[in-house]
C-alpha cells in the first residue's frame, strides 16, 4: 500500500491571542497530505508557522479550525482523541530542536531511552528496559558506555542521537522532528542527516521534517512545501522544487543558498522577496502533476 | 597595509577540576585594516575562545598561558581590566551569536544604542545623540529607525536584533570587530542579509572583520582570508580562493566534503568519521591524525609543522612534505553547473 495516506491536514487554523483585540494568525489554512513512508520536508524562515504545524499534528496546540487525520482519524477531535490515545501516542513522535532542553538533565541516558515504553506499559521485547535502551542506542550509533552517562555530559550531535533513539524505541509511524539539526555544526549535521536516512529505510516510517535549511532538504526529504507567514505557498517534488520554482517567496529561499566558491558567490546578487501581505484569498493550485503553487483566487489562473 | 592586529603563538588555557584544558593552542595570526577574516572549525575547537581572549573576556578559570597581543603595534598582552576597558568598543567589539541574550529585553533598542553612543562620547548633546542613533540603525539596515527605535527587542525578529545588536557594537567606531557566530541563530534569507551586510559595513567604515564561524558555506561570501582552527590550532590558512580551489589540509577537505552543495545527487553526505578530540589532554602527533584517511605514520609521532604553499597560504600537515607520497585532493577547483 504505497500510496495510502498516513497524515491528512485539512484546512489547518490556528490562531494565537496576543492581546484582548489582537491576534496572530500564525497558521492559515494549510493543508496538505503524508502518504505512508514518505519524507515531507517543511520549509519557511522563522515565524512562519512551520513548528506550530507540527504542534497541531502532535495535538500539543489546539487549532482554531481545520481537521487532521491521522490513520483517517480526526485527532482534533477530543471524543476520538479519547478513544485511540493509547495508539496515537504510540505510533507518533516528535524530536526537537534543541535537544538540551528536551532531555532531563537528571535522568540517565538509559532511562531517558526507555522512559516512553514504561509509560505506555509496553513488555520490552528484548528482555529488559536496558537491553532494549541498549538496542536502540546501538540502531543510532551511540557507543553503550554512554547508558549511565547524563544528557550534559555529552555532545550536541550526541544528545540528538539519544532523543531519535527515544522516539524510536516506541516503533513509530509518524516522526515529526522540528528542525532537528538546526543547533548542530555543518560536519554533525551531515551524520544526523545521513542518520535519518538510513534508519527511514531500515524503518519505513512517515518523516514529517521542519527545517531553513534547503540543502540538507533537498538532500533528505522525497517531497516539499514552502510556508511563509502562516500560509503553505508551494508543494512540490524535491526535483521538481529545486528545478522549477514557482513562487516569489520560494526562489528567494533558493537564492539564498550559500554556495561554497568564493567566485561564484561573490558574483551572485540575492533574490529578494518583499511580497508583503499575501493576497487573502488564494488557493493552492495544480500546475504540474504533484506541484501546487498559492495563487490569487483560486484555479482561474 | 599595516597589520592591525598581530597575534603570536598564543595559547590559552582552562584550568578546570579535571585539568589543564588547552583550548588555544600556539596560534599565530595577522589581520590588516579593512579585511575579513573567517575562522572555521567545528564546536569545542577554540574559535570563540580565541576572540575572547583576545577581548580579555575570559572567565577567571583561563588563562593565557603564552605568547603576545599586539594592536597597531602596541603590546596588550600584559593590560589589566582598566586598559581593555578603554579599548573596548572603541578599538574593537563583539557581536555574539544569540542576539536575544546580547540585547536587554526591558529597555528600547534606541535607548541601548544610545546608551553604547554614550559610553565613547559622554559629552555628547541629546539632539545629537538621537541623530547618532537614527544614523546607526540606517548604516545596518533598519528601516524607519525614528520610529523602530522606540521598539522593544521582543518586537523585533531575529534578524532585526542580530542587526541592532551590530549597530551598538559600531557605535564607538572600532577598527576591529569580532562577529562569533553571527549567523548561527538565524534562517538562511535572514543569514544573506547579514553576510551582506557585514560586507557592506566593512566596504564602508574599512572595520577589519573577524568571523567565526562553523560552516565552510557562508564563508566564500564574506571572507578575504580564512583560518581553519581544529583542536585548537590553525591548520590550515590562505585566502578564500586558496581555500576553496587549492585546500591542502585533509581537515579543510574533510570539511568542505560534508557541505550537502557538494554532496548533491549522491546517496549519503560525506561526514568525517570519529570525533573532535578533548583538549584536556590532546594526542601526540598530529591531532586530526585518528579522523584522517590521508594519515601517515609520522603523524602519530610529531606534530606537522606549517608549510608554506605561497606567500599567504600555510597548512600544517606532513602531506605538503616533499617526502610524502603524492595525494589527489577530493575535492577543490570550485563548484561545477
Amino acid at each position: 500500500m504505497p500510496d495510502e495516506i498516513l497524515l491528512d491536514v485539512q484546512r489547518l487554523t490556528h490562531v494565537f491571542p496576543l492581546t484582548k483585540k489582537t491576534a496572530v494568525k500564525a497558521v492559515d489554512d494549510v493543508s496538505f497530505q503524508l502518504r505512508r513512508g514518505e519524507i515531507f520536508g517543511l520549509v519557511g524562515e522563522s515565524g512562519s508557522g512551520k513548528s506550530t504545524v507540527a504542534r497541531c499534528v502532535m495535538n500539543i496546540c489546539k487549532p482554531r479550525s481545520g481537521h487532521i487525520f491521522y490513520q483517517g482519524i480526526d485527532t482534533c477531535d477530543p471524543a476520538a482523541f479519547r478513544a485511540n490515545r493509547r495508539m496515537l501516542q504510540r505510533t507518533r513522535q516528535l524530536i526537537f530542536q534543541d535537544s538540551g532542553s528536551s532531555l532531563n538533565q537528571r535522568m540517565k541516558v538509559c532511562d531517558i531511552i526507555a522512559e516512553p515504553m514504561k509509560l505506555q506499559r509496553i513488555t520490552p521485547p528484548r528482555g529488559s528496559y536496558r537491553a532494549e535502551a541498549m538496542f536502540q542506542m546501538h540502531y543510532v550509533g551511540l557507543d553503550a558506555g554512554y547508558l549511565d552517562k547524563y544528557p550534559t555530559s555529552l555532545s550536541g550531535g550526541q544528545r540528538q542521537r539519544v532523543a531519535i533513539a527515544r522516539a524510536l524505541a516506541m516503533e513509530p509511524a509518524l516522526l515529526v522532528a522540528d528542525e532537528p539539526v538546526s543547533s548542530l555544526d555543518v560536519s554533525i549535521q551531515a551524520q544526523i542527516v545521513n542518520l535519518f536516512k538510513h534508519l527511514q529505510k531500515e524503518h519505513g516510517f512517515t518523516f514529517l521534517f521542519i527545517a531553513h535549511d534547503l540543502a540538507m532538504v533537498e538532500f533528505l526529504c522525497d517531497r516539499v512545501g514552502v510556508m511563509y507567514r502562516g500560509r503553505l505557498v508551494e508543494a512540490a517534488p524535491t526535483v521538481e522544487l529545486f528545478a522549477n520554482p514557482l513562487h516569489g517567496y520560494t526562489q528567494a529561499l533558493l537564492s539564498a543558498i550559500p554556495i561554497p566558491d568564493p567566485r561564484r558567490e561573490r558574483a551572485r546578487r540575492l533574490a529578494g522577496f518583499h511580497g508583503g501581505e499575501l493576497p487573502a484569498g488564494g488557493e493552492l493550485t495544480e500546475v504540474r502533476p504533484g506541484h501546487y503553487v498559492l495563487r490569487e483566487g483560486g484555479s482561474a489562473r | 597595509m599595516s597589520e592591525l592586529l598581530e597575534v603570536k603563538n598564543l595559547s590559552v588555557s582552562f584550568f578546570t577540576p579535571e585539568g589543564e584544558v588547552q583550548a588555544v593552542r600556539d596560534v599565530s595570526f595577522s589581520l590588516r585594516a579593512g579585511e575579513v577574516l573567517a575562522v572555521v572549525g567545528e564546536s569545542g575547537c577554540g574559535k570563540s575562545v580565541l576572540c575572547k581572549s583576545i577581548m580579555k573576556l575570559l572567565p577567571p578559570a583561563a588563562r593565557i598561558k603564552s605568547g603576545s597581543i599586539a594592536v597597531n603595534g602596541a603590546d596588550i598582552t600584559a593590560y589589566r581590566e582598566r586598559d581593555m576597558r578603554k579599548l573596548r568598543g572603541r578599538l574593537f567589539s563583539m557581536v555574539f551569536q544569540d542576539p536575544m541574550t546580547s540585547l536587554d529585553p526591558t529597555m528600547t533598542i534606541g535607548a541601548q544604542i544610545a546608551e553604547a553612543v554614550r559610553v565613547h562620547r559622554p559629552e555628547i548633546s541629546k539632539p545629537e545623540l538621537h541623530t547618532c542613533v537614527v544614523e546607526l540603525m540606517a548604516l545596518v539596515g533598519i528601516e524607519r529607525p525614528e520610529e523602530r527605535m522606540k521598539l522593544y527587542p521582543h518586537n523585533f525578529s531575529g534578524g532585526m536584533r542580530q542587526r541592532s545588536v551590530m549597530a551598538a557594537a559600531l557605535a564607538g567606531s572600532p577598527s576591529i570587530l569580532f562577529a562569533d557566530e553571527p549567523t548561527t541563530a538565524l534562517d538562511v534569507t535572514i543569514q544573506a542579509q547579514i553576510l551582506d551586510l557585514l560586507r557592506d559595513i566593512q566596504q564602508k567604515l574599512g572595520t577589519a572583520t573577524v568571523f567565526v564561524t562553523h560552516d565552510l558555506g557562508v564563508v566564500a561570501r564574506v571572507a578575504d582570508r580564512v583560518a581553519v582552527m581544529y583542536a585548537g590550532k590553525i591548520v590550515e590558512t590562505g585566502t578564500a580562493e586558496e581555500i576553496f580551489y587549492d585546500p591542502r589540509h585533509p581537515y579543510t577537505w574533510g570539511l568542505l566534503r560534508a557541505l550537502p552543495a557538494l554532496s548533491r545527487g549522491r546517496e549519503t553526505l560525506y561526514t568525517i568519521p570519529g570525533m573532535p578530540p578533548t583538549l584536556l589532554d590532546p594526542p601526540r602527533g598530529d591531532a586530526f591524525a585518528c579522523r584522517n584517511e590521508y594519515a601517515l605514520a609520522i603523524d602519530y609521532e610529531e606534530e606537522p609543522p606549517m608549510f608554506r604553499v605561497t606567500d599567504t597560504h600555510y597548512a600544517a600537515t606532513w602531506l605538503l612534505d616533499e617526502r610524502a607520497p603524492k595525494i589527489t585532493p577530493p575535492v577543490g577547483g570550485g563548484t561545477d553547473a
